[in-house]
């Protein structure tokens, strides 16, 4: 009976009607969804044009958070294991990106823009490269062994390598933040009635959406791809219908180090300076990202971390109602325990027995 | 009847011994510290107290997590929730009240609540249970790593509101990022004094260190004594049945929620036990206590130990909260290394990386959940059950 309504939820689950609630928890998240729309619209009405610009801010932010969110779910989707090394290796790409910016070109605000271009782009292939080796040996060394272990075995073990990463940080890099001047001026790229579009922002969200859709392309219509989604669907049967699985979750893995990579030398050039700690906390963020749009589903962490950056940012750039900076931790993790509590599935994931 | 007694006498001299070490591990340790090498790394008595503290909450966060299997990656939340029940009800913080309790050693003018320090430390565990079901309601009906994030949502968010709950529509609840402090001191008061001869006023004593030790240590014993009896009642077999499996025990009737409350229950009241006498010996309860890292280091000592082991987490609390107190300075001295405790939470790291990949039973295994970890839950085959080895009888080491 209980199966029968799970399945009839699970196939309606793209129409609306998968979001009327049906309990007495769920109308009370909805009413906390609810009070979230009238903040919302009463600085909407207050003053427009700030609004909207807090809200590209935000967007901006989401993108980045997208990017390593989306290493969470992918690794997720296929080991059911929450790698939390993720945000180290996150922040190590960005500390590897800052030295390639600061020490091999030396860029500054004032250098020419070929340089600087020159600079990003080759930053972005050694962050990427060395941050999915990373990845796909931490895999090799700490995961691969435990994958028939009891699953709080891999999760312990990810939160020592977290531990064992940032110390890594901090052995090669110090306490001190790797900082850069804006590479990417601030100035207007355009903008519509008070809304200002920097080109900084404009520059993440140039970077971002490429990555994306290369890697939507890369799941949905690769061979490679298909292995993936495969795999965890079923190991078991992937391995029986020839798929090599030990092949398949190391590419997933150096798949999600290359997205962290990116985000660590676009959170560098966006935010300008890291740290070995930053990780920690962006991991955290970002994995409550991809637990709002449902874990394991790739649409669903990139809608997640967008709307965690737009909350984020609403939270600290609107004047009504929102309870300010010193809340935005407290915010972002209530987010996730809610989440959790009234729709374990995220927004755009699948009901599974774990959250049930 | 002899020979059980003789049983009983074999299997309980090593703890017995251990205990008794540890009785008089302040009187002993003058000759110790003339012992070479051994010497140099021997803790001091105040560096004891804490690492006995931080035992106590291995202990404590062995029942959700080793006993019950519910992975809590914010076991600081209730440390945090204790030491602030402590601040609360013995200092100055509500200047608006003056009530006085059996506190010792402070003149009745002194405004705020000042309760016994002894009432302080059940309340702090009381409240803190009541905090560990307040989480546990909502969140308990998640399983595995779901309920881990969770936790660690707490654990991030009870710090926060711990700092910033100075103003709440103008009330200082917290006393923000300066924590509160000072806390009353311990102490039994000129009646007990007097006649029992019971130490007056823990703080103002001239062997604090000390005075501070035997209370921790009998604390410790009790938690101890309560987590084992625990465990070997119809509760403790409940929690166990539900970390082998879930679905089999409620299939067998183990009420879920109310069982994994329970165990929810327990291990916070530990936890604040722990954290009020911290923040007691402490003197203050601050807000950058409290951290994510903390939780994973309590955790570390009980992974370290053996899941489900009392005594495996009694000897990776010891272990490892020595060596984050003293132990790494002093190894990296020996070793002419410098800035090894720096490095500490990498050094933890390494090691629960390393015990998960090669001895995921921990140091002391427990031996049902060594079986476990090795053969898996639902590889037992179903015929010839009497397997070498297979005994139903729970190994005396355990105990």
């Amino acid at each position: 009976m209980a199966d029968a309504a799970r399945t009839e939820r699970g196939s309606t689950r793209s129409s609306l009607g998968a979001f009327v609630p049906r309990t007495v928890i769920g109308w009370l998240g909805l009413f906390f969804v609810g009070l979230l729309v009238f903040a919302l619209g009463a600085n909407l009405v207050n003053d427009p044009a700030e609004f909207f610009n807090v809200a590209f801010i935000g967007l901006t932010n989401g993108a980045v958070y997208a990017l390593v969110a989306l290493g969470y779910t992918l690794v997720y989707g296929i080991l059911q294991l929450i790698n939390f090394a993720h945000g180290d290796v996150f922040a190590l790409g960005g500390l590897v990106a800052s030295s390639v910016i600061i020490t091999w070109f030396g860029l500054g605000a004032g250098s020419s823009t070929g340089e600087i271009v020159l600079g990003i782009g080759v930053a972005l292939i050694v962050s990427v490269v060395f941050a999915s080796v990373l990845n796909t040996g931490i895999e090799l060394v700490a995961y691969r062994r435990l994958r028939s272990a009891p699953r709080l075995a891999p999760l312990i073990t990810a939160v020592g390598v977290s531990f064992i990463l940032q110390d890594v940080g901090l052995i090669r890099y110090g306490v001190d933040f790797q900082s850069t001047e804006k590479l990417i001026p601030n100035r207007d790229a355009f903008s519509i009635g008070g809304v200002h579009f920097p080109w900084d922002k404009c520059g993440v969200l140039l970077l971002t959406i490429p990555v994306l859709l290369a890697l939507t392309w890369l799941v949905r219509s690769t061979k490679q791809g298909k292995a993936m989604r495969a795999t965890s669907q079923d190991m078991d049967a992937a391995a029986m219908m020839g798929i090599n699985v030990n092949r398949t979750i190391s590419f997933t893995f150096a798949l999600a180090g290359g997205l962290a990579g990116a985000g660590g030398l676009l959170y560098f050039i966006h935010f300008t300076s890291i740290r070995y700690d930053t990780g920690f906390q962006l991991g955290l963020i970002a994995f409550t990202a991809a637990v709002l749009g449902g874990i394991g589903n790739l649409a669903g962490a990139v809608l997640g971390a967008i709307m965690i950056g737009l909350i984020e940012q609403f939270n600290e750039g609107l004047e009504l109602y929102f309870p300010g900076s010193d809340w935005t931790r407290s915010l972002v993790f209530g987010i996730l325990i809610a989440t959790l509590v009234f729709r374990p599935e995220g927004l755009l994931g699948e009901r599974t027995p774990e959250g049930a | 009847m002899l020979d059980r007694a003789g049983k009983w006498v074999r299997n309980a001299w090593v703890p017995l011994a251990v205990i008794a070490f540890a009785f008089l591990y302040p009187d002993l340790l003058p000759y110790l510290d003339d012992l070479p090498l051994i010497g140099t790394l021997l803790p001091a008595v105040g560096t004891v107290v804490i690492m006995i503290v931080f035992t106590m909450m291995a202990v404590g966060l062995n029942v959700v997590v080793g006993y019950a299997g519910l992975l809590d990656l914010g076991y600081v939340a209730f440390y945090a929730a204790g030491a602030y029940t402590a601040a609360w009800l013995a200092s100055q913080q509500f200047e608006q009240v003056n009530f006085h309790f059996g506190s010792v050693g402070l003149a009745p003018t002194v405004p705020g609540i000042h309760l016994s320090f002894w009432i302080v430390l059940l309340l702090a565990g009381c409240f803190t249970a009541l905090v560990g079901i307040a989480i546990g309601l909502p969140t308990l009906r998640l399983r595995g790593d779901y309920l881990a994030i969770v936790t660690l949502g707490f654990g991030e968010i009870i710090p926060q509101f711990v700092r910033n709950a100075d103003s709440i529509k103008g009330f200082d609840l917290t006393h923000g990022a300066f924590g509160i402090s000072p806390i009353d001191s311990p102490g039994f008061g000129e009646k007990l004094h007097d006649t029992l001869g019971l130490p007056l006023n823990y703080q103002q004593s001239s062997n604090r260190a000390e005075l501070y030790f035997y209370t921790a240590l009998l604390l410790l014993l009790i938690t101890v004594f309560v987590s084992v009896r625990l465990r070997d009642s119809r509760l403790g077999r409940a929690w166990i049945a539900i970390r082998e499996d879930e679905t089999a025990a409620a299939a067998m009737g183990v009420p879920l929620m109310r069982t994994k409350t329970w165990a929810y229950a327990t291990g916070a009241f530990f936890g604040g036990v722990a954290g009020a006498y911290y923040a007691s010996f402490k003197g203050g309860a601050f807000p950058s206590d409290f951290y994510f890292n903390l939780s994973v280091f309590i955790l570390c000592m009980v992974i370290l130990g053996g899941m489900g082991s009392v005594w495996g987490a009694i000897a990776g609390g010891l272990f490892l909260s020595y060596l984050d107190q003293e132990g790494l300075a002093k190894i990296g001295t020996e070793l002419g290394i410098q800035d090894v405790p720096k490095y500490n939470f990498g050094i933890y790291g390494l090691i629960i990386v390393l015990v998960m990949l090669f001895r995921p039973t921990g140091l002391i295994p427990e031996r049902r959940h060594k079986r476990e970890m090795e053969e898996g839950v639902h590889d037992t085959p179903f015929y010839d059950v009497q397997l070498e080895g297979a005994d139903t009888d729970r190994d005396p080491a355990d105990d």
